[in-house]
């Protein structure tokens, strides 16, 4: 495999910020109720961070040290917006419901830590070919966390009714837990459990292991 | 070269500030107008739709000409033609000690701490008659401030629909104050009683259609009682004396001197 296509595929499913990073879990939670709002919300993500992701590298090597957290995040919030007005400009209804997250992507841990991991350390081409790759493995994991949201909370997909409601006359009622942000926890917790029994090399080794106790502990040594 | 001079540093932090802010101020100054006319067009499009006047083929810009605008002094009822419409701002009015009051904790049923002394209210008419009539409400629900528009028939009693275009209630739960289906429980309840105090109320459960009481009723949300309480005050506040009363009692009295 090319190292362009390695840099974009891996961060998919062998090294994804959310799955296996466990960074960017905010907007995972609180955006992801309808598919629509999700995709809306992942373009803008990738965008930024793909930006993001080149132009710090265009000018890592003039970037001092000492205020090169200040220059990655300036940046970063001027990408974000600008993808804001554009929203503001040409998708209004969802930019009034997508309303703080938008603002919210400069703290974005994906966006950041790309920029201080890899675009300072490489050229601009390859910076924002890994930009990309990682705000296609953010938006994977959403698009699935929405999905689910959306057909058990509201029967539907992508806006069309597939299970009709008991609320407009039909016989499917609605979970409503699946509706509020707390459950994109246990689908993310479940998402990375598929995904680590898929790939067991991103099983993580227990960070302390019981020992037996003081008595078994004893006879054994006697 | 050394990155890590203060000369460098300095030039750096300058030029990168100069070149985001300028990218900033085009793109804003580049997209105002479509923004600012995305904002208008949402506005219109739900005080159409709080009045029933929304039509799917038609554009809501030309849909929008049959209504007329005014602004109306809430202390007299009184509709005021110092202030343009352009220069009404709700938000800079209600926040202004010159141009609102403020409420104390009996007559803040609605949790507005302040009042604007003026608001802007939407008339529709038909061949010249008064057909409907758009009022702006808002009060507080469970987690902010419910904005929405309240359309009343000329009778100025029955309501026509309410709609909320900004809110920040739970979704599934208080959200759905914006379900079709709930807003459709609205048509042709009424608000005042006979006496004229506001007795229009959105109840706990679903409305007992054989209760002399019903038409001043709406079903309750399920698992939002807050909301629902939230709406039944802002429209206790706004269509009281603290509200549009003053304005409804006197086109109440001009309709009757026109007779």
């Amino acid at each position: 495999m090319s190292k362009a296509k390695q840099v974009l595929l891996n961060p998919i499913f062998n090294d994804n910020p959310i799955a296996l990073q466990i960074l960017g879990i905010c907007s995972a939670l609180a955006v992801t109720g309808t598919l629509y709002i999700t995709l809306i919300m992942c373009v803008a993500l990738t965008a930024v961070v793909t930006l993001s992701n080149f132009f710090v590298s265009l000018i890592r090597n003039h970037i001092p040290t000492n205020i090169r957290i200040i220059v990655q995040i300036s940046i970063i919030a001027t990408l974000v917006m600008l993808v804001d007005e554009v929203l503001q400009a040409y998708d209004y209804e969802s930019s009034k419901t997508l309303s703080v997250f938008v603002g919210l992507i400069v703290t974005n841990c994906i966006v950041m830590g790309r920029a201080e991991a890899f675009a300072m350390k490489n050229g601009p081409i390859m910076s924002a070919i890994d930009g990309f790759g990682n705000g296609l493995g953010y938006s994977i994991i959403l698009i699935v966390i929405a999905v689910i949201r959306e057909f058990v909370g509201a029967g539907t997909f992508y806006g069309i009714e597939i299970m009709p409601l008991t609320t407009n006359g039909g016989w499917y009622l609605a979970n409503n837990f699946f509706l509020t942000p707390a459950s994109s926890f246990f689908i993310i917790g479940f998402t990375i459990w598929a995904l680590r029994q898929w790939k067991t090399d991103q099983i993580e080794e227990p960070e302390f292991k019981i020992s037996k106790n003081s008595l078994e502990a004893k006879e054994t040594s006697v | 070269m050394n990155n890590d001079t203060i000369r460098k540093t300095l030039i750096v932090a300058i030029s990168l500030c100069l070149v985001c802010s300028a990218l900033i101020s085009f793109s804003a100054v580049e997209l105002r107008d479509l923004q600012e006319a995305n904002k208008t067009l949402d506005k219109q499009t739900k005080i159409l739709s709080a009045a029933g006047l929304l039509v799917d083929d038609k554009e809501v810009s030309s849909l929008f000409n049959s209504i007329e605008i005014k602004i109306v002094n809430l202390e007299t009822g009184l509709f005021d033609s110092s202030i343009s419409i352009e220069d009404f701002d709700e938000s800079s009015f209600s926040r202004n000690p010159n141009t609102s009051i403020e409420l104390n904790s009996d007559t803040d049923i609605a949790l507005l701490k302040r009042r604007e002394n003026f608001q802007s209210i939407y008339l529709h008419y038909d061949n010249e008659d008064l057909n409907a009539i758009i009022l702006p409400v808002r009060g507080y629900g469970l987690w902010g401030t419910m904005k929405g528009y309240l359309a009343l028939e000329s009778d100025l009693q029955t309501i026509i629909g309410l709609e909320f275009f900004d809110h920040k209630e739970t979704p599934g739960l208080g959200g759905e104050i914006v379900n079709p289906r709930w807003k459709a429980i609205w048509k042709g309840k009424e608000v005042y009683s006979d006496a004229g105090d506001v007795v229009i109320s959105v109840i706990k459960g679903s409305v007992d259609k054989r209760n002399e009481k019903a038409k001043y009723q709406v079903d309750g949300l399920s698992g939002a009682t807050i909301t629902s309480n939230g709406v039944t005050n802002l429209l206790s506040f706004w269509l009281g004396e603290m509200g549009y009363g003053p304005l409804i009692k006197q086109i109440r009295s001009m309709e009757s001197v026109d007779v």
